[in-house]
């Protein structure tokens, strides 16, 4: 569906974007993600036409972003970061505008603005000026005008930003029923939507690419330890550390009590081990209290760090 | 082509959602009836000549106060993104806007019929330099807007363009009154770049090819420009 082969930009002499190249397919949801000003915006601003690269190329199904920018431009519907609408105009006007611009025709027009007003909660507020709506509605805006002439492929800018959380599960909801026919591309800086709603995964640092894979296989790569977490009640220190070093998959162990005499215990293992059952025989056989019990596989969080940051 | 008439007509409304449309209308109807009728009485002469020997200042500010917000406004609030990203062209883009502010001048002089109504009843008018006169501000009109439209796309603060877009359309209304300032050798290449002086013979009845020639080429040289400022953008 889209092929992006060598992509770079360069303002001025800052490089931008380095060298990108990914494919997507149809009906794939594409999650970029990636530090601040480490070039997600701007590659989908080359990918939506409104940047022309320094070298290498776009193409969206059979059209090249050279030659044919305006067919491409409607394959796509595109919200830009942070919804920059007009501000002086009505919701309603708005949606109408952008259904003309798109060329939907009469009857068209219409039940796709009631359907995108309904999709995106927009019912309330269709009469009133963009500028006076809060951040959260303008998101909605931007979103159902993104949509408007239900485009093959969608991009989307950070379509979270500045919602509360429960419209952040409401617009989750969205991307991913749409993303059940269409493609979708977006870029987010909160690795939790990355993950709940991407099928794939790039994450780009400093204009290059660090990590190009499902989602499901860029969790489980994430190499290092894995670590489980006690609250013991009734334990001290030192018999604790003694039971503890006794099993020999721990690699590290961090204790320390709080006022109320409970006792918090980091144990890093190896990977590959589950040392669950043998930790809890271990307490078992003790008088301590077990108050908390938990295990922590490494989340996308820590690939992220791990790619991002320089070391 | 499509685009271009949706565009045109969402500039057109969003001028009278806000007040600058009315603003922009009074101001000029009021400095161009208080002008015109003040000295009207006194010459006792039934013809228009005062009002369009007026509109190339007149012009000079109010155009540019009318296209100052069309690039401007967009490249600050972000909403250029939203406009570039839809199926257009840059040149469906210049052009509507540029048809917006065109249209608008046009409105903005449909008041101004009155006075040769009014003038019509008062003594025998002749029509021919009326209808040349109109003819010659839509022309200047076209010039002056795509002038501002080049301001307007130069920069995001609207201020900055109106002066911009001023500052040329003052410097080209003005320049054949700048004449004896400058060598000899200038003056007829200088004289022919007025704006002011093409609209005379225009506003005289008398329809030149030379002069809708100089109006169509600025027009043409505004729009270019714009263009060319926009695909810098990008």
């Amino acid at each position: 569906m889209i092929q992006v082969r060598d992509l770079t930009k360069y303002y001025g002499d800052l490089c931008a974007v380095d060298h990108i190249t990914f494919d997507l397919s149809q009906g794939e949801i594409l999650g970029l993600l990636g530090p601040n000003g480490a070039g997600k915006t701007t590659t989908l601003r080359m990918l939506t036409a409104f940047l022309r690269p320094t070298s290498g190329t776009i193409r969206v199904k059979d059209y090249s972003i050279d030659e044919h920018p305006v067919e491409i431009k409607k394959l796509l519907g595109y919200l830009p970061e942070a919804a920059p609408l007009y501000h002086d105009m009505l919701v309603y006007d708005y949606l109408d505008y952008v259904a003309n611009m798109r060329e939907l025709d009469r009857n068209r027009k219409l039940s796709r603005i009631r359907d995108m007003a309904d999709l995106c909660g927009l019912n309330d507020v269709m009469h009133k000026p963009i500028g006076e709506l809060s951040k959260g509605y303008r998101q909605r805006v931007g979103l159902a005008h993104a949509m408007m002439s239900d485009p093959e492929i969608l991009v989307l800018d950070e379509p979270t930003l500045g919602l509360d959380p429960n419209q952040i599960v409401e617009i989750r909801d969205i991307i991913k029923e749409i993303g059940k026919e269409k493609t979708i591309i977006l870029s987010t800086h909160i690795l939790s939507e990355a993950e709940a709603t991407c099928d794939r995964i790039v994450i780009i640092h400093r204009g290059k690419i660090v990590a190009d894979s499902s989602t499901e296989s860029l969790k489980h790569s994430a190499s290092g330890e894995c670590f489980i977490t006690i609250s013991l009640k009734n334990a001290r220190v030192k018999s604790v550390k003694k039971e503890l070093d006794s099993i020999r998959a721990i690699t590290g162990i961090a204790l320390h009590d709080d006022e109320e005499g409970v006792l918090h215990v980091r144990l890093a293992c190896r990977p590959s081990a589950d040392l669950r059952e043998e930790i809890y025989q271990t307490i078992k056989g003790t008088d301590w209290v077990l108050l908390e019990f938990r295990q922590e596989t490494k989340t996308l969080e820590n690939v992220f760090r791990e790619l991002t940051t320089e070391g | 082509m499509k685009q271009v008439f949706h565009i045109l007509g969402k500039e057109f409304r969003t001028y009278f959602v806000s007040p600058i449309a009315y603003i922009v209308i009074s101001i000029f109807l009021l400095i161009t009836g208080w002008f015109f009728f003040m000295t009207f009485f006194l010459f006792d002469q039934a013809d228009l000549r005062n009002f369009f020997g007026l509109l190339p200042i007149i012009f000079s500010f109010v155009i540019p106060a009318i296209t100052m917000r069309l690039f401007s406004e967009e490249l600050n609030v972000g909403s250029y993104e939203i406009l570039l990203t839809m199926p257009v062209t840059f040149r469906q883009v210049v052009l509507g806007k540029f048809l917006a502010s065109l249209v608008f001048v046009g409105a903005m002089l449909v008041p101004t019929l009155a006075y040769p109504v009014s003038v019509s009843f008062l003594g025998e008018l002749d029509w021919g330099p009326v209808i040349g006169g109109y003819i010659g501000a839509m022309l200047l009109g076209a010039a002056f807007s795509a002038i501002g439209l080049f301001a307007s796309s130069l920069t995001r603060n609207q201020i900055i363009a109106f002066i911009t877009g001023m500052a040329i359309c003052f410097s080209l209304t003005l320049i054949d009154k700048m004449l004896f300032f400058l060598p000899q050798l200038l003056l007829g290449f200088l004289q022919y770049l007025g704006a002011d002086f093409h609209f005379r013979t225009i506003s005289k009845g008398i329809l030149d090819s030379r002069d809708v020639l100089y109006f169509l080429s600025v027009s043409f040289i505004g729009l270019y420009g714009t263009h060319l400022s926009l695909q810098e953008k990008s």
